[in-house]
């Protein structure tokens, strides 16, 4: 698997979301992803990049064009330090929120991706990793 | 301090987002649209998202929000001009805007707003407000 380009952007305030959302967008489309598959792998960055800012209390994402032999593709890592995630089986729960949301965050971001690697430890932090292929 | 800009014409409030809106943006379009429906005694609300390339949970909560106290405030809002793709990861998000009356262009969606009216008003008996 070969990474074309690598960017890692910090989320600190809401322009922070607003700009990962166009650089993700930047990437999709050097990627060759359909108008689609822009469309959810941006909104789950939307969605992941806010729960970082709200839940984590700011982080980073990391942004990466990959190329495996078949196919070309977008991961977006994104992680915090904060106070982690004590049931993330809970937190997959549509509808299941702490921060006053719809809950629909993590489980629409899973919905939204190819591949949904999530690790969290309690007093610790978060890391979610979302890839979408094209 | 930003904000997007709400237009009377006649009884009826326009609005055109055509900013990749954060948080804070959207929460303030949100109270600046029930202030200016209080103030004008609207009958209905447009909000034309032609022009959004993504709506996430957020902003379908806020178009929600929107709906709600209008229809609180004696008001219709119609959303209108969803891009296709939107409207598909909209729903894989697992948000299909209860409460929320859509239409495909703004045209569309002023006479919805219009037949909305003129049904109510049949129903009330009412003239003027």
């Amino acid at each position: 698997m070969a990474v074309v380009k690598d960017e890692t952007m910090s989320i600190r305030s809401s322009e922070d979301v607003v700009r990962v959302r166009q650089v993700a967008r930047e990437l999709a489309v050097s990627q060759g992803l359909g108008l689609v598959d822009q469309t959810k792998i941006v909104t789950a960055a939307s969605e992941l990049a806010r729960n970082t800012l709200d839940h984590g209390g700011g982080g980073t994402v990391r942004l990466e064009a990959i190329n495996s032999e078949m196919r070309r593709g977008l991961r977006l890592t994104f992680e915090d330090q904060g106070p982690g995630i004590p049931d993330i089986e809970l937190a997959l729960k549509d509808g299941y929120t702490t921060g006053g949301g719809l809950g629909l965050g993590l489980s629409g971001a899973r919905r939204l991706s190819n591949e949904f690697e999530i690790f969290s430890r309690v007093g610790e932090g978060t890391r979610v990793t979302i890839t979408r292929w094209k | 301090m930003e904000r997007i800009p709400i237009l009377k014409m006649g009884d009826y409030l326009l609005v055109t987002i055509q900013v990749d809106m954060h948080d804070r943006l959207a929460m303030t379009l949100q109270d600046d649209l029930t202030d200016r429906i209080a103030t004008t005694r609207a009958r209905g609300v447009l909000i034309d998202i032609s022009s959004l390339e993504i709506v996430d949970s957020f902003i379908g909560r806020m178009l929600g929000n929107i709906a709600a106290m209008s229809r609180v405030l004696d008001a219709e809002t119609v959303v209108v001009g969803m891009r296709p793709a939107v409207a598909i990861t909209l729903v894989e998000l697992g948000l299909s805007l209860p409460g929320v009356r859509t239409a495909l262009n703004v045209e569309k969606g002023m006479s919805l707003l219009q037949g909305v009216g003129a049904e109510q008003e049949n129903l009330n008996g009412r003239g003027e407000r």
